[in-house]
């Protein structure tokens, strides 16, 4: 059948390259571990060529299927699903982008395009490590082509496809009107597409510059990280253990601070533009990819210890292996709908969760297999690990129970636990190790300890966030406890003094050992000025958040202390230390950004204030005990001043968005201690699309010190406050008055007009002002303009409204005899509001200033270790 | 033995101590039922809004009172009352979360999460629903 109007071409190409791109990785990966072979082979050079020229191919392909999509997209190409579902006509231009990576298929494409761009670097400068490392990367593509094919493999549908056309895609299925003679077992009528007026847009809370922004660097962080694990599976593989550590060095500290900034430009998403009311929500999507940051974090540690004094290897192997493991595992985590109910994050459930745990088999097992060492060990771990396989399989399908425990989740999870420890068991028994103990006055021995500590908060944290899994591995029916976010903050409050303090002071300590009186004399100027600083702050700084007991506002003050200390310690070692030569101060300057990080979070986290403390209406008794002290909602009438906190508060107005029902409030602010002034204007999506409700994006006003921070929590509902008085007519002439329940109005002008400032409002055009004093009993007098505007012979009448004396008039017509009838209404409904909720965020700057130092530092250290590699080529 | 296996040793054994006393302080999934079973204990209230009875907010009178009634998929409904207006996607939502304690007759609920059929954009089945809007509204 021809359906009209279909444009197909782009479909029929975005078929081809996937099917190329699944081929061309597949290709690349077994042409790269053939280039991987004996020294002496001669072949070699001939299969390198074959894979450059794959990985190539799969380059352009990757390109192409985001091109198609980007043209499918921007031309409004509904035919397609992932347009209609993804996008909308009114969606503004910058935000197709965001259209296509908010789906599942445009994600995963983003990811693989980042790969593909770091593939190619890596072609070029991996030097002797290209094939190896290379062999990791493209199957990595193709790992990640298969989540967007989208064929049928033996009745298992593999991937999810982005071209696949609306009316193949399955929802037509029980909509009658879509189909000939509305009867849905015939086929989809050939004239659908012009019953399709518009797409189902973009997830309105999501149309925000951060998320044209966020996605591509957290996805060049997610991408990145998988070099570090190409390069340490690599060492593993050719059995040159140590060679490795100085290539991936660079890439790792590049991984560091791309996956760090994308992460906390979320931070900054959820801050300013969502309504959590912070910028961390200890949040399973939240955690998922700090948890691969934190362990990238100690890897690099403890690669830098094995780079200065030989110890530590193992550690270096394990940690970044095991980050790039957790990518992956965050990746299963936040799409295969296990979360569902322990998010405020929306999840997709593509019906891929066997390919989801298939990704995390394929990156433990057969990576046994390839780096164990002997024959004989392969065969064994690849027997092992095909008959876990089709165990796991097995139980699934025929829902194999003992005791009524499911067994196929058990099995699945102990597979791929399974697979790493075996994988941590290659590493240990074949990765030598130095049998020699640190000094305790050594450096390492305390980087040691911190990418330790960073390594368990990481594993507490995933532990924590994977109660969903858990509960579906044990059978069991767990929820998060009542204060989920203490539960975290408790623990990790502990991490950051030990880390704030290894921070501080651990590059004063020199690698082997130091002698004490070298190491206080350094030290001793900043822990003197550090002292000084962190007393002051804990005197004049009111940090006093006693909301979970004295023992935990201790350790809040214990943890400022250390962050100060980590601060001033690093931003003295540049001096004190390297003697402020700034090309090797990378690192110095990392900490110092990374103290900022902390007493940037330790601050703004405990003294957050609420300031729309509720003032207003009938106090609530709470129960005895209860932990809400007053309401955090305060409801503002149009024009009524309010006090909230220092500040009196009005609303003063609003207005719509020109396309979308997208209103702006105006509530503007007024300090009662001295002259400060402004207006903030938080806006809220109101039914939008038909969905009743309210979204609402805050807005704030930033100081140095704090923030103040609002969003509209509550609206008044149209429907219950529905007008339903009517206008009274009155013919009146000038000076004459109409009486109202609580005073009267007198006419005092009418004027015409040839000009009003009005969007197409034309010369010929002309509008009738008329001026009426609303006189009230309470002796405050008002002036109310209504129009009546002539536009094309058409008369239109633009009413007034008096808010305090609830009226609203208008122009009916002019009469004969220069007379004017004025319509009146007298309307309860006229009472607008808004309730919002306000904060105050006090040192939120110093977070993010902390932020991008530290990843200037990070960066500012690779490129010093990216000189160095370049200088030993060299000689 | 190393100084530094010792302080590993210590470092496991602490966070192992800690995961253990998280797991003790989790809380359960419940339903109405068996919610009332256990006053004053916190639990995760699995339940959806009963628009059939009246939802009480006024945020001219009290913008920190909201109280409704909830039914769980036993048919069983409990009054809820939270000190916040109504949540994002309260009316879509298919489904809601509520995190609190029975107490004297009433569901405290102190926060509330809502699980709505648009957030599942990729979901089947509500992409049918919406086309079935869109057909409709088409003729």
């Amino acid at each position: 059948m021809n359906y009209i109007g279909e444009n197909l071409l782009p479909g029929q190409f975005g078929h081809f390259f996937i099917i190329l791109s699944l081929v061309a990785s597949l290709l690349a990966s077994f042409a790269y571990f053939k280039a991987t072979g004996p020294v002496l082979d001669e072949n070699r050079t001939y299969w390198r060529r074959l894979a450059r020229i794959s990985f190539t191919i799969e380059c352009i392909s990757v390109f192409a299927i985001f091109g198609i999509i980007f043209y499918i997209v921007s031309n409004h190409l509904y035919e397609y699903k992932y347009a209609w579902q993804h996008s909308s006509k009114s969606l503004e231009y910058k935000y197709l982008l965001a259209g296509i990576w908010e789906g599942q298929e445009g994600s995963f494409l983003l990811w693989s395009i980042w790969h593909c761009v770091l593939g190619l670097i890596l072609m070029r400068t991996a030097g002797k490590w290209e094939a190896p490392v290379m062999t990791v990367v493209s199957f990595a593509q193709f790992c990640l082509a298969t989540m967007i094919t989208g064929v049928y493999f033996l009745n298992w549908k593999m991937g999810s496809n982005p071209f696949i056309l609306l009316r193949e895609s399955g929802i037509y299925d029980n909509a009658p009107a879509m189909h000939i003679n509305f009867d849905v077992n015939l086929p989809v009528r050939p004239d659908y597409l012009s019953t399709i007026r518009d797409g189902n847009d973009l997830n309105p809370l999501l149309q925000n510059y951060w998320m044209v922004i966020h996605p591509p660097v957290l996805f060049l962080g997610f991408a990145s990280t998988l070099v570090p694990f190409a390069f340490a599976i690599a060492g593993l593989w050719t059995r040159q253990f140590g060679d490795w550590i100085k290539m991936a060095l660079p890439w790792s500290l590049f991984s560091l601070a791309a996956l760090g900034v994308g992460i906390m430009m979320g931070a900054a998403w959820a801050y300013e533009s969502l309504t959590f009311g912070g910028y961390w929500a200890w949040d399973p999507v939240e955690n998922a990819s700090l948890v691969p940051w934190l362990i990238l974090a100690a890897g690099i540690h403890t690669l830098l210890i094995y780079k200065h004094t030989g110890q530590s290897l193992r550690a270096t192997f394990v940690f970044l292996i095991l980050q790039f493991f957790f990518i992956l595992y965050s990746t299963f985590l936040t799409r295969s709908g296990i979360l569902g109910e322990s998010s405020v994050h929306a999840f997709t459930d593509l019906g891929m969760n066997a390919q989801l745990y298939l990704l995390l088999f394929v990156f433990a097992w057969p990576f046994v297999v390839l780096t164990a060492a002997r024959p004989a060990m392969k065969m064994k771990m690849g027997i092992t690990a095909l008959a876990l396989l089709t165990l796991t399989w097995l139980s699934g399908e025929f829902g194999w129970a003992i005791g009524g425990l499911h067994l196929a989740p058990m099995l699945a999870f102990g597979t791929i636990l399974a697979g790493v420890i075996a994988l941590i068991g290659v590493i240990q028994k074949n990765v030598p190790a130095l049998h020699k103990e640190e000094a305790t006055s050594s450096r390492e021995f305390w980087m040691f300890i911190g990418s330790l500590i960073f390594f368990l908060s990481a594993m507490v944290i995933i532990f924590k966030t994977s109660l969903p899994v858990i509960n579906k591995v044990f059978d069991m029916k767990k929820a998060a406890p009542q204060d989920e976010e203490f539960a975290y903050n408790q623990i990790q409050v502990f991490v950051a003094i030990i880390i704030g303090l290894l921070t501080a002071i651990t590059q004063y300590l020199k690698y082997s050992n130091t002698s004490a009186k070298f190491f206080w004399k350094k030290i001793a100027l900043p822990t003197i000025l550090s002292a000084i600083a962190a007393t002051l702050i804990l005197a004049f700084g009111n940090v006093n958040y006693d909301k979970h007991g004295l023992g935990f506002l201790g350790a809040i003050w214990l943890a400022i202390v250390c962050a100060v200390y980590a601060i001033i310690a690093n931003a003295g070692y540049i001096w004190i230390g390297l003697k402020g030569k700034l090309s090797l101060s990378g690192g110095s300057i990392a900490h110092f950004g990374f103290g900022l990080v902390l007493l940037g979070i330790l601050i703004s986290s405990s003294k957050k204030e609420i300031l729309s403390h509720n003032t207003s209406g009938i106090h609530i008794p709470f129960g005895e005990g209860s932990e809400e002290k007053t309401g955090e909602n305060l409801t503002l009438v149009k024009g009524m001043t309010m006090r909230m906190g220092k500040y009196d508060v009005t609303y003063t107005g609003d207005s719509a968005h020109p396309r979308k029902q997208q209103w702006y409030y105006k509530i503007h602010f007024k300090s009662r201690e001295g002259d400060e002034e402004f207006t903030l204007k938080p806006n809220a999506f109101v039914n939008y699309k038909g969905n009743e409700g309210l979204m609402a994006n805050p807005d704030s006003r930033h100081y140095l010190t704090h923030d103040v921070f609002t969003y509209v929590s509550s609206l008044p509902n149209p429907d219950k406050n529905k007008d339903t008085a009517s206008f009274a007519p009155f013919d009146r002439k000038l000076g004459d008055t109409i009486f109202y329940s609580r005073g009267f109005i007198t006419l005092e002008r009418v004027a015409t007009r040839d000009s009003l400032p009005f969007e197409g409002f034309s010369p010929a055009d002309s509008a009738t002002v008329v001026t009426l004093k609303v006189q009230s009993m309470n002796n405050t007098s008002y002036t109310s303009e209504p129009l009546l505007i002539n536009r094309n012979g058409v008369q239109l009448s633009l009413p007034d409204t008096v808010m305090a004396e609830s009226l609203i008039l208008r122009v009916n017509k002019m009469t004969t005899g220069g007379g004017v009838e004025i319509g009146l209404k007298e309307s309860d409904a006229l009472l607008q509001y808004v309730t919002l909720k306000a904060y105050k965020f006090p040192m939120i700057k110093v977070l993010w200033l902390g932020i991008i130092i530290t990843a200037i530092g990070i960066l500012m250290s690779m490129v010093q270790r990216i000189k160095a590699i370049r200088a030993g080529r060299a000689k | 033995m190393k100084k530094i296996h010792i302080i590993l040793l210590v470092l496991i054994a602490a966070a192992i101590a800690v995961l253990i006393t998280f797991l003790q302080n989790t809380s359960t999934y419940d339903t109405v039922d068996t919610a009332m079973a256990k006053p004053g204990k916190y639990v995760h209230l699995m339940a959806r809004w009963d628009k059939s009875q009246p939802l009480e907010y006024d945020a001219i009178k009290d913008p920190n009172y909201l109280s409704f009634t909830a039914v769980d998929t036993l048919g069983k409904s409990v009054r809820v009352v939270y000190h916040q207006p109504k949540p994002e996607n309260f009316e879509i939502s298919e489904r809601l979360v509520l995190k609190g304690k029975y107490e004297d007759g009433t569901f405290n609920c102190e926060s509330i999460q809502t699980k709505c059929p648009s957030k599942y954009k990729d979901d089947p089945k509500a992409q049918q629903k919406s086309v079935e809007g869109q057909g409709g509204s088409g003729y």
